[in-house]
């Protein structure tokens, strides 16, 4: 197994560091899946409350000048590792204005992801700071454990208001209750609803975008059936857990040029959060 | 936005209300917000909120109509009780924060007794309508605090009070005020477990407007009782500061809002304790 990656431009070493400060606002512990083509960071969290998933996808070609890997064996061509987002961020973080960095895979007492940052001296001497970060190797019988998630039928997408707005209302809501009620309809609107004993308040966006939600790899690429067969007026419904959302929202390092929420109305209210996480497989791209 | 819709069906409620900007009304809401419920009288002359705590100390925003760009009350008086966290948070739903954030347009309706009031505020286009559940109001405290009865009367700048109040040691457990027509004028001392530390404001001081002593009072004040008036300190210009009689304090506050016009918050608080003479 073997894995070298060099960042050399300074905008994608940014990038790169944004990405993974959101991933580490959210957890603790992530998984990174490495393959000949894409950078993961995957977490898939099911617990009773809100489960989260992020799927997170960079395309190697777009952050990586030198790039090379070999897998577990030939025909996995791929490698899963765990480790902790905040340790590679403490890493990259000392790399902001560095003319390169350099990730790879070692095996130091336990196996680590080295981070070597070169960082631009006065003189002609090198000044190269290097770190390594403890990981785990994932089994290839566990990888199964780490696939795509499925993009259920939306019964509508949204693309999020001004977030900075959104925040504040998601922030002053949790304040009053636990759980939020997030509505929206193929019509643009977008309502909070939070509901107490002693209050009940509704936030209500308008003129929002509805985009169409294509499948990956789907030959048609047509919109959504199920969001198409809607009625464009009638809301679909979800109720969520404030502080993984406002959590989610405050984790927002990277400035998204769009937030997709999409919604599916299920008895599993909690996949609306995963369904909001999966927005962030946009940004990379976008 | 605001004023265009539901224009025709406000004639079901006995109180309507409409400001442009919501932070003049939760900015004054929040100098009083120590405890959770509040209760509300609505007169043709505007808002009273009135807070209390520990039957000792009694807080009142007055919220002139003027302030509001819109108010309508077809009854003499309107009495209920809200939960005020809930309501600042709604007021403030958008953001609170000062700088140059748009302004928050408000709305604020109540059909009356047993309804609940209705706020509806609008920010770029985004809306947010609240209905906070109203209570029976209690009966509120009369400090029967007469301006006939007054002896000790200041009015000064609240600049330096503020620096005064949040270096008060807290440790102690009381506030020790004195108002006297002869030196040290006004002067505020805490007891506590560091040693008595005591301010002084001479009555020729640049920042007392107006020094009306008859008589040398000393009062203490329960200093839990007196913190949540820091709240209204910070945010005023100017503050009155009274006692009758009996020892009771009164603190008004002056608060302009950004709209430049004034509103009024007053706290009442009862002495913790008689003192003894000096020299005892």
């Amino acid at each position: 197994m073997k894995f070298r990656a060099k960042l050399v431009d300074i905008s994608c070493i940014q990038q790169f560091t944004n990405v993974v400060a959101t991933v580490s606002k959210l957890i603790k512990v992530c998984t990174l899946r490495l393959t000949s083509d894409k950078l993961y960071f995957i977490l898939s969290e099911t617990v009773v409350n809100g489960g989260v998933q992020i799927w997170c996808e960079l395309p190697q070609g777009h952050f990586c000048d030198e790039y090379a890997m070999q897998g577990a064996s030939t025909e996995a061509n791929e490698i899963f590792l765990e480790l902790n987002p905040e340790n590679l961020l403490r890493a990259l973080k000392t790399g902001q204005s560095a003319r390169w960095i350099k990730l790879k895979l070692t095996n130091k007492h336990t196996p680590c992801l080295t981070v070597e940052v070169d960082l631009p001296t006065v003189g002609s001497h090198q000044r190269l700071a290097v770190h390594d970060i403890p990981i785990t190797i994932i089994k290839r019988r566990n990888w199964a454990d780490y696939a795509e998630p499925e993009m259920p039928n939306f019964d509508v997408s949204i693309a999020m208001p001004a977030l900075k707005m959104l925040k504040n209302v998601v922030d002053k809501m949790k304040n009053i209750s636990n759980f939020v009620v997030l509505s929206a309809n193929q019509s643009g609107e977008m309502k909070l609803s939070v509901e107490t004993d002693m209050v009940s308040v509704n936030t209500h966006f308008r003129d929002l975008f509805n985009p169409s939600w294509r499948h990956d790899g789907g030959d048609d690429a047509g919109e959504n059936p199920r969001a198409s067969q809607r009625d464009p007026s009638e809301f679909a419904q979800a109720r969520i857990d404030i502080r993984r959302f406002s959590q989610f929202l405050s984790g927002q390092q990277v400035n998204p040029n769009r937030v997709i929420c999409s919604e599916f109305t299920s008895l599993l209210l909690e996949y609306l959060l995963e369904c909001v996480f999966d927005g962030e497989k946009e940004r990379p791209s976008s | 936005m605001l004023s265009t819709q539901q224009a025709d069906d406000d004639s079901s409620y006995v109180f309507v209300a409409k400001l442009d900007n919501a932070r003049n009304v939760s900015n004054i809401l929040k100098a009083i917000h120590f405890k959770d419920t509040a209760t509300v009288f609505v007169t043709s002359q505007g808002l009273k909120v009135t807070v209390e705590d520990a039957k000792c100390v009694q807080a009142n925003a007055f919220i002139q109509a003027a302030v509001f760009h819109h108010f309508v009350l077809t009854q003499d008086q309107v009495t209920f009780k809200v939960n005020l966290s809930v309501l600042i948070e709604c007021l403030t739903i958008f953001g609170s924060g000062p700088g140059p954030s748009a302004a928050t347009s408000m709305k604020m309706c109540y059909e009356g007794y047993g309804r609940p009031l209705v706020v509806i505020l609008e920010e770029e286009g985004v809306l947010t309508d609240c209905s906070l559940k109203t209570l029976e109001p209690d009966e509120v405290l009369d400090f029967d605090f007469c301006s006939t009865n007054v002896i000790n009367k200041i009015i000064m700048k609240s600049e330096c009070l503020k620096e005064v109040f949040s270096e008060l040691d807290n440790t102690s457990d009381v506030l020790q005020i004195l108002m006297s027509p002869d030196a040290p004028y006004l002067q505020l001392s805490t007891f506590g477990n560091s040693g008595s530390t005591h301010s002084s404001f001479s009555k020729d001081s640049d920042m007392v407007e107006a020094f009306q002593c008859t008589q040398t009072q000393s009062n203490r004040y329960k200093m839990q009782l007196l913190r949540p008036s820091s709240k209204a300190l910070a945010l005023s210009t100017r503050i009155s500061i009274r006692t009758d009689a009996r020892g009771f304090l009164s603190l008004q506050y002056m608060i302009k809002n950004d709209d430049g016009q004034v509103c009024f918050v007053e706290f009442f608080c009862a002495p913790d304790e008689e003192i003894d003479e000096p020299g005892h």
